[in-house]
């Protein structure tokens, strides 16, 4: 069960909420401060592409975005309920495989999902591109770039976007009583 | 923190003083600032970021096609970005070699005079 979850209706300004949950909650997990805007970030791409996909989809079916502590790792789980084959995400993503297990942070490999790169922007002086949008994929690409792993796979109908970060086991959540013995995998409860 | 927006002309320059936060649900009006600008013959811009606090790839987006609009005009659209935080969405995505970003307004205005 996850220690916070939160649904939404897809609208663009319901993402910033989830980004503030996601942050509050990620600090609270002991998430280092320096990674706090890189889960911020994120969770407001995985949420933005969820939203886009929704709104030209299932405008009435909320987004599931799942926020959970384990041992050592923090991990946000956002869920849509789009057609994964038309929703921005690789279509086959049946293992993870579309959104591969980052080897360390920072690694800017835009494009690296869905291909397309940034539709062909160029430096100044060469040939331009018509469309005026970024492609759709940069968004996981960006987040392939700040998580510490990213998985995708379908969920029902849709995608889940997977990532999680490295955190710092928070004093609060052990919950012990003073002298009481540590109970192994004990964590805070669940808040929904 | 909602988006405030507002510019003026410097130099025969106009800057776009951008404050807040630029994501799915602010970003359609810095767009729409940007396309006004430039269907009023603006065609060299300088977005001030050093106020925004989040940006993300649909911001990203916005300034892309600001850029490519006012190039379709012999246009330029530089950046004034200091913020660590903000630089890395560009890294990641590799548009630090698509945009000139600068340290300060005055900076990016006296590059984009240089270059003329």
């Amino acid at each position: 069960m996850a220690t916070v979850e939160v649904t939404f209706t897809p609208l663009p300004a319901h993402v910033r909420t989830a980004r503030l949950v996601a942050t509050a909650v990620a600090r609270r997990s002991g998430v280092d401060e320096s990674v706090l805007d890189e889960v911020r970030l994120a969770v407001g791409e995985a949420c933005s592409r969820a939203v886009e996909a929704h709104r030209r989809h299932c405008p009435r079916q909320p987004i599931r975005v799942e926020l959970t502590d384990h041992e050592e790792r923090f991990e946000v789980v956002v869920t849509d309920s789009a057609p994964a084959s038309e929703n921005g995400a690789a279509p086959a993503a049946g293992d993870g495989g579309a959104g591969p297990s980052q080897e360390g942070r920072g690694s800017p490999r835009p494009g690296e999902h869905s291909g397309g790169g940034l539709g062909g922007i160029t430096p100044p002086g060469t040939t331009e591109p018509a469309d005026l949008q970024l492609p759709e994929g940069v968004g996981l690409a960006v987040i392939a770039g700040l998580a510490d792993d990213v998985r995708i796979s379908p969920a029902g109908a849709g995608i889940s976007v997977r990532m999680s970060w490295k955190r710092r086991p928070h004093p609060e959540t052990s919950l012990r009583l003073p002298g009481a013995p540590r109970i192994p995998g004990q964590r805070i409860p669940s808040f929904v | 923190m909602d988006l405030k927006l507002n510019h003026y002309n410097k130099d025969g320059i106009e800057v776009v003083d951008v404050e807040g936060e630029i994501d799915v649900y602010t970003a359609p009006r810095l767009r729409e600032l940007l396309i006004d600008l430039v269907n009023k013959k603006n065609y060299q811009l300088v977005v001030n970021m050093e106020k925004v606090e989040f940006l993300d790839s649909t911001g990203l987006g916005v300034l892309v096609g600001g850029l490519k609009r006012v190039r379709a005009h012999d246009g330029s659209l530089d950046l004034v970005c200091t913020q660590e935080r903000i630089l890395k969405i560009f890294r990641i995505t590799g548009l630090t070699k698509v945009f000139g970003i600068h340290e300060t307004v005055d900076e990016a205005i006296a590059a984009r005079k240089a270059e003329k």
